[in-house]
Formats: C-alpha cells, sequence, structure tokens
C-alpha cells in the first residue's frame, strides 16, 4: 500500500487519507472540510479542462485545485 | 480588522439569536420563514455575505435574529468568517441556533460542536430534512440531541416544515440553565493543559467562554489577536500569568515531541473525530444517495459537453429574453403614450404654465416611462430564468469548469460566482467579492466586476443588437441571442484578461488554495422563483427610474433648454464630447448619455434619445421609431456596435464605485476601477473604427 497525492487519485477511485503537508490556512481549511488522517475520500471527476477535481469528504462533495489536493496525502 | 456588528432590539426583553451554519444550508431561507424578510437566497455557498438581521416573536417574547455569514469553522480564514466568528465568541449572543445540512450532517456537526464552546445555548436545526428523504438518507435526530445535550430539531425550511419546533425548542433553551459540559474533549496532554490556563484566563474573557478562549490562545491563532483587542480590551496571552504558563506548556509540550503543528492538528481533528463519532448510528443512508446529482454533474462537467451546455443555457436564456421581451415593451410604451396625452390635457385643464407642463411631461415623464418601457421587460424575464438556474445548483458547476481559467490568470475560481452575480448588479456583486479570501485575489474580483454588463446595462444590450444588428425576419430572435452571447463571452474573456494584466503588474502574487463545494442539486421552486424574482425586478427598476430616472430627465430638459449664447447647454456639451466621441466610433451625443447615466446606467439610452429629440413631442419607442430617431442622427451597424463594447467596457455607475471604495477602503483602487474598463472599452472601439475603415 502505497502513499500517494490526493491529486493522483483518479476518477472513480477511493482511498483514505493519511496526512498533509499543507501548512498554514490551507492546512486549516482542508481539515474543516473534512481531510484529516483516517477520512475516506472518493474522486468524482475533473472538470472539463482538466483541473480542478472534484472529490466526495464527509457526504459533501469539494472542489481542489491540483496543486492543493498535491499535498494531501491518500492509502488506496 | 472588521466592524463589529450592530444589533437594534426593539424592546430590551428581545433576545438575541445568532443563526450559524455552513454555507448554503439554509439559514437565509429559515431567516425570511421567520421574520418575514427577503433575503436573496441561492443555491451556491457564499450567497449571504452581508449580514441581515430581523425580528420575530413567538408566544410572546421578542427575537432579534442575526443571519451571519455561512462558515466551515470558527477557525477564521476569511473576513467574513471572522464577523461570524466575532460575532458569535465576543458579542454574547443569547442563543446560537446551527443550522446543518441532513444530508451531509457529519461535516456540519464539526461547525455546530465548536459553536457550542463559544456559545452556552445553542439549538441545533438540521435543514434539508426533505431532501435528506429524497435521498434515502434517515436520521435519528432524539440520539443525536442526547448525545449532543442540546435540542435538536428537523425542519424543512423551504416548505416552513419544523420552525415551530424549532422555535418552541429555543424557547427552552433559553429558560434552561446554560450547558455546563464541554462540548469535545481534547487529547489528554491538552486537557491537563487547559485546566492550568482557564482559571487564568478567566478573569480576562470578558463575554467568550474562557474555555474557548483557552483553547485559541493555546492554538495561537494570529487572526484572533485584533479581535481580542478589539472587543476584550488586551490581548490575553500577553498578560504576564498567561504568558508565563503558555510558555511553560509549550516548552513542557516540546520536551514530549509534540510539534506546535501536532498541537493545532490535535486541536482540530478534536471536532473532526467527535462528530464522526456522533454520526455513527444516527445517520443511515441506503446505497448511493446522490446517484442523480453525480449522473447531472458527469452531463454538466465534461469534458465534451461542459461547454457547449454552458453556452447553451446562456444562448436559451437570451433567446427567451429578447423575443418575449419586445410584446410587453410595446404595450407599455403604447400605454404610457396615452397616459402621457391624458397628463398632458389635465395639465392644460389646471392652468398649468406651458412651461412647465413641458418640463414635467417631456422631461421627467420621458425618460421614466422609456427606462420602465424598455428596461422593465428584460429583466423581468432574464432574472426569473436565471434565479431558476440559480436556485437548482448549476452556478458552482460553470465556477467548477471556469476554474482552470481563473487559475491561469492567477485569480480565484470563485470570481466566476461573483462574475455571475453581476449580471445582477454590480455593486451588490462587489460586496460579494467577500466570498473570496485572499485579499489580492479579492482585489482583483472586484476591479474587474464590471466587464459583465449588469440589470441597467443588459437592456441598451438587447435594444441595440435588435435595432441595429440582429436583423429582420424569422431567425432575428436567435442571432440576437448568439450575438448578446457572443458579447457576454467577450465580457468573460476581457474580465480573465484584466485579471492577467492586473495580476502581472499592481497585484502580484501566487493563487492561494481555492476549494469549492459543489452542492446537491435541487429541484427550483418554480413559482416562488417567478412570482418573487418579478415583484422584486419590477420593484427595483420602478425605485431606480423614480429616484434616478425622474431627476435626469428634469436635469436634461433643462440642459436642453437654457441657452448660453448661440446653443443651448446641452448642445454645448454634447458639441464639446464630439470630437471624442466620432474618434471612438459614436458621437457626442452618445459619449454625454454615458456620462450624464453615472447614477444610473438604466437612463443612459433615454438621455441619448432625449437629447436627439430635445423639443419634439411625445411619442412612443418601440422598435420601428427608435430606429428612425437613431438613424437619422447619422447611426449605423458600426456606430451601433461602439455603443454596445462602450456598454460593456466603461466606467462602473456611482452606486458600484462608491461600494469599491468602501469595500477597498481606497480612492486609488477606486480610481483604478474607473480607468481600467473605460480604457478597454476606448480601445476596444478604436479597433471597431480600423477594422470598419479597413474593410
Amino acid at each position: 500500500m502505497n502513499d500517494i497525492p490526493l491529486s493522483s487519485l483518479l476518477p472513480g477511485q477511493r482511498a483514505v487519507v493519511c496526512g498533509s503537508s499543507a501548512t498554514g490556512e490551507t492546512r486549516r481549511r482542508l481539515q474543516d472540510l473534512g481531510f484529516i488522517q483516517g477520512a475516506s475520500v472518493a474522486c468524482l471527476g475533473r472538470s472539463p479542462l482538466g483541473d480542478p477535481s472534484a472529490y466526495r469528504i464527509c457526504g459533501a462533495v469539494i472542489a481542489l485545485r491540483a496543486e492543493d489536493s498535491g499535498r494531501v496525502m491518500v492509502a488506496l | 480588522m472588521t466592524a463589529p456588528l450592530a444589533v437594534r432590539k426593539r424592546a430590551d426583553s428581545d433576545r438575541i439569536v445568532a443563526l450559524a451554519g455552513n454555507p448554503n444550508v439554509g439559514k437565509s431561507t429559515i431567516f425570511n420563514a421567520l421574520t418575514g424578510l427577503h433575503q436573496h437566497t441561492g443555491n451556491w455557498p457564499g450567497k449571504t455575505v452581508a449580514n441581515a438581521q430581523g425580528w420575530c416573536s413567538f408566544r410572546g417574547s421578542g427575537y432579534v435574529l442575526v443571519d451571519i455569514p455561512g462558515c466551515y469553522s470558527l477557525f477564521a480564514h476569511s473576513a467574513e468568517e471572522e464577523v461570524a466568528r466575532d460575532f458569535l465568541c465576543f458579542q454574547a449572543p443569547d442563543a446560537a441556533v446551527v443550522v446543518c445540512d441532513a444530508t451531509c450532517l457529519e461535516r456540519n456537526l464539526n461547525l455546530v460542536l465548536q459553536v457550542m464552546e463559544a456559545v452556552p445555548r445553542v439549538v441545533v436545526a438540521v435543514n434539508l430534512m426533505d431532501e435528506a428523504e429524497r435521498k434515502g438518507i434517515s436520521l435519528d435526530l432524539g440520539l443525536l440531541s442526547r448525545r449532543l445535550g442540546t435540542p435538536v430539531v428537523g425542519t424543512a425550511a423551504r416548505n416552513a416544515h419544523g420552525l415551530d419546533c424549532l422555535m418552541s425548542a429555543l424557547e427552552g433553551a433559553l429558560a434552561a440553565p446554560p450547558r455546563a459540559a464541554p462540548a469535545v474533549s481534547y487529547p489528554d496532554y491538552i486537557e491537563k493543559g487547559l485546566e492550568e490556563l482557564v482559571p487564568l484566563v478567566e478573569p480576562l474573557s470578558g463575554p467568550a467562554s474562557p474555555r474557548w478562549l483557552a483553547a485559541r490562545l493555546l492554538d495561537a491563532d494570529d487572526s484572533l489577536t485584533g479581535s481580542m483587542i478589539q472587543f476584550l480590551g488586551r490581548d490575553p496571552a500577553q498578560s504576564p500569568a498567561v504568558a508565563e504558563a503558555l510558555t511553560g506548556l509549550r516548552k513542557r509540550w516540546a520536551g514530549m515531541g509534540i510539534r506546535p503543528q501536532a498541537l493545532r492538528d490535535d486541536l482540530a481533528a478534536a471536532f473532526l473525530t467527535r462528530a464522526e463519532a456522533l454520526c455513527r448510528d444516527v445517520v443511515c443512508s441506503g446505497g448511493a444517495p446522490d446517484r442523480k446529482d453525480r449522473l447531472l454533474d458527469r452531463i454538466f462537467t465534461s469534458r465534451a459537453a461542459g461547454f457547449p451546455i454552458m453556452l447553451l443555457l446562456l444562448m436559451g436564456i437570451f433567446w427567451l429574453t429578447i423575443v418575449g421581451a419586445n410584446y410587453p415593451s410595446a404595450w407599455l410604451s403604447a400605454l404610457f403614450a396615452r397616459l402621457g396625452d391624458i397628463l398632458t390635457h389635465a395639465l392644460e385643464v389646471l392652468r398649468a404654465p406651458p412651461v412647465v407642463t413641458d418640463a414635467l411631461m417631456n422631461g421627467v415623464y420621458r425618460v421614466m416611462t422609456w427606462v420602465v418601457a424598455v428596461m422593465l421587460p428584460p429583466m423581468a424575464i432574464f432574472f426569473p430564468l436565471f434565479t431558476l438556474l440559480e436556485d437548482f445548483g448549476y452556478l458552482p458547476r460553470v465556477a467548477f469548469n471556469l476554474d482552470r481559467c481563473f487559475h491561469c490568470c492567477k485569480a480565484c475560481g470563485k470570481q466566476s460566482l461573483t462574475m455571475m452575480m453581476g449580471f445582477g448588479c454590480n455593486a451588490a456583486a462587489v460586496t460579494g467579492c467577500r466570498i473570496i479570501d485572499s485579499p489580492r485575489e479579492r482585489l482583483i474580483a472586484i476591479l474587474t466586476n464590471v466587464f459583465v454588463p449588469c440589470n441597467g446595462r443588459f437592456p441598451i444590450l438587447i435594444t441595440l443588437i435588435t435595432l441595429f444588428l440582429a436583423g429582420a425576419g424569422p431567425w432575428a430572435g436567435l442571432r440576437g441571442a448568439v450575438l448578446l452571447a457572443g458579447i457576454i463571452v467577450l465580457g468573460v474573456v476581457m474580465t480573465l484578461l484584466a485579471s492577467r494584466l492586473l495580476s502581472g503588474t499592481v497585484l502580484k502574487g501566487v493563487p492561494s488554495s481555492f476549494t469549492l463545494e459543489l452542492p446537491p442539486y435541487r429541484p427550483p421552486q418554480v413559482g416562488k422563483v417567478i412570482v418573487r424574482s418579478v415583484i422584486d425586478r419590477t420593484l427595483k427598476v420602478l425605485g431606480r427610474a423614480v429616484l434616478s430616472a425622474a431627476p435626469a430627465g428634469l436635469v436634461i430638459w433643462l440642459l436642453a433648454h437654457v441657452r448660453v449664447g448661440s446653443g443651448t447647454l446641452l448642445a454645448l456639451f454634447t458639441a464639446f464630447l464630439d470630437p471624442l466621441g466620432r474618434a471612438l466610433g459614436m458621437d457626442g451625443v452618445i459619449l454625454s448619455g454615458f456620462l450624464l447615466a453615472l447614477p444610473a446606467n438604466e437612463i443612459a439610452l433615454p438621455i441619448i434619445l432625449m437629447s436627439y429629440t430635445s423639443g419634439s413631442a411625445l411619442m412612443e419607442l418601440e422598435g420601428a421609431a427608435l430606429m428612425s430617431v437613431l438613424s437619422a442622427h447619422g447611426w449605423t451597424a458600426s456606430t451601433a456596435v461602439c455603443a454596445a463594447l462602450f456598454t460593456l467596457m466603461h466606467w462602473p455607475c456611482a452606486t458600484t464605485l462608491l461600494t469599491i471604495r468602501k469595500e477597498t477602503g481606497s480612492w486609488k483602487w477606486t480610481a483604478l476601477a474607473f480607468a481600467l474598463p473605460t480604457l478597454c472599452g476606448m480601445a476596444a472601439c478604436l479597433l471597431v473604427r480600423l477594422i470598419s475603415f479597413l474593410l
């Protein structure tokens, strides 16, 4: 089981959050939305231009840009 | 630092109740239903940015409800969230109602727990119960209430279900003693630290909860320092005893290998893990509750269809607006012409001096009725349609589709939401830019907002396109819609280019993090939306017609009748602007129309017509008559193109400028907001002239 950045999760895949390298505001914002260790997350799709992507977390759908989701580490 | 909210009570016995909740959970709907006010609601996060308060009574007691902006947590990120946090934590409301989304309860409970830590009396309203039921989610609210130790009420605010239960739960909570048990327990090491810290903080905490404040001091939340000085008169972390305890704790934890980052994570995670535990057995959902939403998302945001659908929807709305507005416009102008004759007769019978009759009828009345006849029908059609899309939940998908473009321009993706708000009113949209966290990106959004045509400019564009560019025949409406959509797309492209220009020059910086919630689709409340937005638009247009068009009509009439030397003031003014106007492919009259319409864009076209026809008798101004007036004054298709471009891109109206001044706190940025679109408009007009010269 390798840890990969959330941004590499393909549409349709599910994973579990195992860490975050974001700092400060971004880290807090992601935590508020439910991106904490142990949370399960699924990639639902990408925007027509390839970025951002939509993720299901905590029962809600949140769109993140790759540079932000790249800081969240997930395990498949 | 933001100004504290001023709460207005009707009687001293009134209770102050804060209405908090995540964005887009229906706080405003509950607020409106309880207070009978009409805060605009829409299916996208961040619709309510300004704070609204209203009054309601229940069983003889008065309540002041304060609708605070939606936020995901009390760990404030943006200026808006700071206002929400400060109100809840420092302004001591008697109680807080935290509104939750029944379809995603767990994330909402995070905020509930945070509010419970800060406010002693909390009632939880689990809203959107109807939507949860439709999605096969069942909730055991009794169990949740027992676990939380606070009343929990299920509501479906859009149908006004459960609001009485909510009010009586609130009444009960206010009568009961405040809850003593802490809302969450932190890991042991933090709890031990709080045991030491809370007694020291207590004498300094004022209206704030000591435990909440102590936890925030451990968190070393910088955004709080200003608020503490503002509301408590001092920063408790600077008091010697507290500072000493904090240093001691940090040293001890450092010895245990706990880094500040880990401490902050533990503080935040306490709420989330508790929320997860609370939801166990409370939420029961069968299968995939949002299959329909995901299917719609796959269509609306798909690589192949996402953009075509966006364009088609835009054109569809424009087509309906253009085709539909013709008839009521014609009726209205015929009606006003007849009414004008009657009024003129009445004035004659009353023996009013001819000059007064002339000023009232050919000045005030004419401009006012033109504004109503030309402006009202398109607005009354466009807005309900747009609001239906908004209610449905399509707008966040547009933001999702367009984000890449804004990202490339180093701007925030939420700018597309504020951009779409601009279709309604640029001034309101400038205030709406508060949903953007980063100050740099917020300024970009504010300065470029005027590139989308508002309420007041739309009908000018529609009129110009219908008369000069769409041609005639059965396909005219469709051609008009395509042209109008083209102009809007140009506005969007200009927004992006201007954003890029700003972020490359005066507003340099890297894009900040961006999170956008894509809410569930909701069946739009067709009847309600149509009635509400037709009434609201009608009132708004009529209000502005009276407030700005009537005085403007009088001013224009005076300018057209006061003679100085050889000509009237208006003639002198337009002659002075004529060289510049002609250089831009228009003329002095058009340019002075735009200038004199600074108070409200709606009156630009009436002023232009008034200048052309000054002195002539009243007449109907629909279609052909309008066309003949303009053609007689040398208008061609190229004049119309230039005027349309200049309508799209010129200075913001006075209200918008004042709002920009208020939001940025700087006349310099306001001046830039004036110059940027104006220069772009001039450049576009010059380009059109050059092209038409070469052809």
